[in-house]
């Protein structure tokens, strides 16, 4: 899946998209003149393979994670007290299962893990290592650009706020995203391994909360998928191109 | 030109497509006659990331106070045979040790309750996912091989019960930790039938199907073996 396209796109392609009318949301800061919205190349092969065989690798990860959540649906020591949970003691439908059994999706949970991890690595090592991470990591500086970008959605501000690749609240998103993945894996291994790895189960609150844990991040990628796939099917759906080709022409194309 | 790229654009959507189509196939299903021996073998992979990185053969399970403990009535206890399997003579009962071992051994349970004592109060983790924390008490399994004297070929053991042909296979390494013991007592009385009279395996670095209840026999062996509920799909190191 290397990715040798033409660095500059082909002139075939520059015209057929004629529509340069600024949304409802407006022209951002750095868009480009209306008629000849350029395109740009957004997304290196790595990072959509990685964010693709996340994507599957979730489903599967998820999935069967279920399955094992059904062999004890309780959260807490035997005789309790148990944790809240909406889904206490009960199971949850057999197609949002997988594995068939407990035996079966414990192996699929751990066979699936290792691939998660690994493309889960691999898009981190290449964010660090190419630097893209400066228009991903939402930092310090990014309060006050997010509360911008806030009350411009809001309709209390005209101008959309200046932006790089991403504007501060895709950025806190996507940052927040990433720490739940890490989160989710590392309280895997907390659940995993709790007496050989004590004091990283210590870490999570004991046993008992790492597993409450492990199990509340997948309503937590449940929700950032639904507003994830709703933004980008509503507010910019070349940006779904770009995560597919990685040339990406659309209403965002500043690039820092 | 275009139709080129649209045409990769149609294989990318079908790989996306195919990809969670497959899983969704999957759904209900341990992997099927293709994929289920495919998950095995990772499954034998991450038994010996398990063993060889995971677990050491020092470190110590986490204890407890004894005011931790789990109400005995709330402890589960599980057995394949029902009503609970029972030595009619507990005179007669022994532990057999053998297989490759310089000095096979008939061991009562006196013989067992001489040898060095341990007791610690620990978490006991079931593959279903619940915890209970109990105090338990037995000679160090350690003691009961160094009795044994095993073979340069020794590599596993394997542990056998009264329960309904109930067995297991263990890593010597695992064996040999000092928290692996025999076990005769639960929460500072003698063990009861629901919790594996009058012998069990207990530790708390391994899952509970692996700790061996009404144990008759310990057999070491060179090659791995398998276990009542490993040989159904279950990780067969089941190390925590």
């Amino acid at each position: 899946m290397s990715d040798n396209g033409p660095a500059t796109p082909p002139a075939a392609h520059a015209e057929d998209d004629a529509a340069g009318t600024p949304g409802a949301l407006g022209t951002p800061g750095a868009a480009a003149a209306p008629g000849k919205r350029p395109l740009v190349h957004r997304h290196h092969w790595l990072v959509r393979v990685t964010h693709w065989a996340n994507a599957v690798l979730l489903v599967g990860m998820i999935a069967s994670g279920l399955q094992i959540y059904n062999a004890f649906g309780h959260f807490g020591p035997r005789g309790g007290p148990f944790y809240p949970n909406p889904f206490d003691g009960k199971p949850f439908p057999p197609w949002s299962r997988l594995g068939g059994w407990l035996a079966g999706g414990l192996n699929w949970h751990f066979a699936l893990a290792w691939p998660f991890v690994f493309t889960g690595a691999a898009y981190l090592l290449y964010m660090v290592f190419s630097g893209e991470w400066r228009s991903l990591l939402f930092r310090p500086r990014d309060v006050p650009r997010a509360i911008a970008m806030q009350l411009y959605y809001l309709r209390l501000r005209r101008e959309h706020p200046p932006q790089g690749k991403h504007n501060a609240l895709q950025k806190g998103a996507y940052t927040s995203i990433l720490l739940l993945a890490v989160i989710s894996v590392l309280s895997g291994f907390a659940i995993y391994k709790p007496a050989q790895l004590s004091w990283l189960t210590a870490l999570f609150g004991g046993y008992e909360l790492a597993r409450y844990w492990h199990f509340w991040a997948v309503f937590l990628f449940l929700a950032f998928t639904l507003v994830h796939v709703t933004l980008v099917l509503v507010v910019d759906p070349a940006s779904l191109r770009a995560m597919i080709t990685g040339w990406y022409r659309g209403r965002f194309p500043s690039h820092d | 030109m275009t139709d080129r790229r649209l045409s990769r654009r149609d294989l990318f959507r079908l790989g996306l497509a195919a990809g969670p189509a497959s899983l969704v196939a999957a759904c209900g299903w341990d992997g099927g006659p293709h994929l289920g021996p495919k998950l095995h073998a990772v499954s034998k992979v991450n038994d010996w990331v398990g063993e060889k990185l995971f677990l050491s053969s020092s470190r110590l399970a986490p204890q407890y106070p004894r005011s931790l403990r789990t109400a005995p009535r709330d402890f589960p206890a599980y057995s394949i045979s029902h009503p609970l399997p029972v030595v009619a003579d507990p005179a007669a009962w022994a532990l057999e040790v053998k297989g490759l071992v310089a000095q096979p051994q008939r061991l009562t349970l006196a013989m067992i309750q001489a040898l060095p004592r341990v007791t610690y109060t620990v978490k006991h983790h079931c593959v279903e996912g619940w915890t209970a924390i109990a105090t338990w008490t037995g000679a160090p399994l350690s003691s009961v091989i160094a009795l044994a004297q095993p073979t340069a070929a020794a590599r596993y053991l394997r542990f056998d019960s009264f329960d309904h042909g109930y067995f297991n296979g263990w890593d010597l390494k695992s064996a040999m930790h000092p928290q692996t013991i025999l076990a005769y007592a639960w929460n500072d009385r003698p063990l009861t039938p629901a919790h594996g009279a009058p012998l069990r395996l207990y530790a708390p670095i391994k899952l509970g199907y692996k700790l061996t209840k009404f144990l008759t026999a310990m057999t070491l062996t060179a090659e791995q073996p398998g276990g009542y509920w490993e040989n159904q799909g279950y990780p067969w190191l089941g190390g925590v």
